[in-house]
This record gives C-alpha cells, sequence and structure tokens, in this order.
C-alpha cells in the first residue's frame, strides 16, 4: 500500500517535535492501509477459524463439511484430551507458543468418552488465553438440566444434533458482527490517537 | 437413467428408510465435492459394522451390561441420525427403550431387527450411489453456486 510520506524539515525541528512527527508518520499510513482494505476481514488470513470436537467418525465429517461450505478454516479432532493438547492446555508445555494460535470458535459434541464437552468448556473457560473464545456445546439429546449447566458454565450457544447449516451460518455471522465492531472500535481509537497528534503539531505550529 | 435415479431415491425417502437429514447432506455437495454424501455414508457403514459387532460380542457373552448396550446404542444412533437412517434410528431408540427397562429378551428382538434394517439400508444406497454415478452428476441434488 503506497502512500504519501509527509517532507518534513528534519533538520529544523525541535527535538520534542520530532516524535509527534515520527508518531504520525507511523500512524497514519497504517490507518490509510487497514481503511483501503476493505477485504481484510474476509481475505483469506482472516477466514473464521473453528475447532470442532467430536468422537464421531459420521458426525466430525459433517460439521467439518458444514464449515466449510461456510467459509471457515476447520481444524477437526476426535477428543478433549486432543482439544486441550492442540490449545496447549495439557499442562504438557505449559501455554507457551500458543499465544499466537487463532482460534475463533470452538464446537465441541457433549457426549464423548472420557472428557465431556461440559468438563471441555470449564477448562476452556479457565484458561486466561482461550476463556474470551466462544464454546458451542452441539448434543443429540434436549436435556433442559444439561442446558441450563452448560450456559451457565459460559457456552456460548448449546445445538441440537443433527446440527443444520442455518445453525452454522447464523454462529459464523454473529461472529463476523463481533469482528467487525472490535475492528471499528479500533479504528476509531487509532483515528483519535492520530487527531491528537496533529492538533498538538498544529499547537507547534508545524 | 437420470429418471431412474430419481424415483429410486424418491421411494427411499416414501418408505421411511431415508428422512430429510440425507438431503440436508446433499444440499452440502458441489462441483468440488461430488461425491460428498456416498463417502458420508461410506463412512457411516464402517462405524456401524464396528459398532453391531461390539453388541454382537456383548450379547453374546450372555451377561447384559445394559449401561455399556445403551453406550454403543447412543453412538449408532447419532450417526444413524446424522446420515438421516430413519428406520435404523427407530430401531436404536426401541433398543435403548429395552436398555432402559433391563429387558434383555426386548433388546436381542429388537437387535435383529435392526441389523435387518441396516443390512437393507445399506443394500439400497449401495444401489442408489451405483446408479447415481452412472447416470452422471446432473442427478444428485446440489448447492445452488
Amino acid at each position: 500500500m503506497q502512500y504519501q510520506k509527509r517532507s518534513t524539515p528534519f533538520s529544523s525541528n525541535p527535538q520534542s517535535l520530532f516524535s509527534l512527527v515520527d508518531m504520525a508518520e507511523v500512524l497514519l499510513p497504517e490507518m490509510l492501509d487497514i481503511s483501503n482494505d476493505t477485504s481484510s476481514l474476509t481475505s483469506s488470513q482472516e477466514l473464521l477459524h473453528v475447532l470442532a470436537v467430536d468422537d464421531s467418525m459420521v458426525d466430525r465429517k459433517f460439521i467439518e463439511r458444514l464449515l466449510r461450505v461456510s467459509s471457515c478454516k476447520v481444524t477437526v479432532v476426535d477428543s478433549a484430551t486432543r482439544a486441550l493438547q492442540y490449545l496447549g492446555l495439557d499442562g504438557e508445555n505449559g501455554s507457551v507458543g500458543f499465544e499466537d494460535l487463532k482460534i475463533n470458535l470452538i464446537m465441541t459434541d457433549y457426549s464423548m468418552p472420557g472428557m465431556t464437552g461440559y468438563e471441555l468448556l470449564k477448562k476452556i473457560k479457565e484458561s486466561s488465553i482461550f476463556r474470551e473464545i466462544p464454546v458451542v456445546i452441539m448434543s443429540s439429546e434436549n436435556i433442559l438440566p444439561r442446558i441450563d449447566r452448560c450456559l451457565e458454565e459460559g457456552a456460548e450457544d448449546f445445538l441440537l444434533k443433527p446440527v443444520k447449516l442455518a445453525d452454522v451460518k447464523r454462529l459464523r455471522d454473529s461472529l463476523m458482527k463481533a469482528e467487525e465492531r472490535a475492528f471499528k472500535n479500533m479504528m476509531h481509537k487509532r483515528e483519535l490517537e492520530v487527531n491528537d497528534i496533529y492538533s498538538q503539531l498544529k499547537r507547534a505550529k508545524i | 437413467m437420470q429418471r431412474q435415479v430419481a424415483l429410486i431415491k424418491q421411494s427411499l425417502f416414501d418408505q421411511g428408510y431415508l428422512d430429510e437429514q440425507f438431503m440436508e447432506l446433499e444440499e452440502l455437495q458441489d462441483d468440488a465435492n461430488p461425491n460428498f454424501v456416498e463417502e458420508v455414508s461410506a463412512l457411516y457403514f464402517k462405524d456401524s459394522a464396528r459398532l453391531i459387532n461390539n453388541i454382537d460380542q456383548a450379547l453374546e457373552r450372555g451377561s447384559f451390561d445394559f449401561n455399556r448396550l445403551d453406550s454403543y446404542m447412543h453412538q449408532f444412533k447419532g450417526s444413524s441420525t446424522s446420515i438421516g437412517a430413519s428406520k435404523v434410528k427407530a430401531e436404536c431408540t426401541k433398543f435403548r427403550e429395552y436398555c432402559r427397562a433391563g429387558n434383555a429378551e426386548g433388546c436381542l428382538r429388537t437387535f435383529q431387527q435392526l441389523k435387518k434394517e441396516h443390512s437393507t439400508l445399506r443394500k439400497k444406497l449401495e444401489h442408489y450411489f451405483q446408479l447415481a454415478r452412472q447416470a452422471g452428476p446432473k442427478e444428485t441434488a446440489r448447492r445452488p453456486k
């Protein structure tokens, strides 16, 4: 992304204003970069990445297809234990190196041998790195106390199996909206920062 | 040929072998993934063969561990639901009810019926997929672009 570099008479700038100009030069092109790249949220680097957890082979294939059809990047694992390994929450390595792992959504089956989806949900909500990630529980059984328990523990949603394409699209859309809101807030904050710098520059009569 | 395929599919629905979930699966097929339903189906029959084997062995042993049997059947019902295998699913539900009632005789009877339905469905689907492949890609339902 090309931008016009503002030419400044460096030699005649006092030291205190130098840093303001530097900051402006960094922030302004970054803002132009972001605002001109209107597809940044939907470009291939920014696909929603979903971690799906299910012990059933058939259901894994099904949910993977549902997610791919909905333009999501998918990682599928066959147990809660493997999910924890993937996230680095299994206590083996600590969370070193997993801060950069970008997961936007976790979808897990409820009834799984070993660790259930509910127990996985709890572990995720206990993690400082991953607790903000929305977790959706899927179950073939419509048991109200089960649903309540999951929602109380912080589940984003509870889907009855078989999951429908419409459910996945609805989830994806609400996640995209949340990302867009966060993005707009960030842009607004940057704008305020840049405006602040320029008014300082103006006052210093640059 | 294509009409024949359509008729076979329709009869599978009309006779209750398949339900709307099968149509949901077909909706997920496209040019890049033209055999998705057949692949899921193959996976289902592989998985359910394993479960049938486990249940057979458990029943042959004579000691009725109803919890364990119910657990196997929960898995069986789950994958049958995901593929839209309506009659098989119904037998799974019946079996689980007998488990909960501790009715060994009912379990045995239902399991025989379940195996029959399972086998029938497998044959019918194999036939359907074979014809569909011969008829060409037009006949299977596709997602609009």
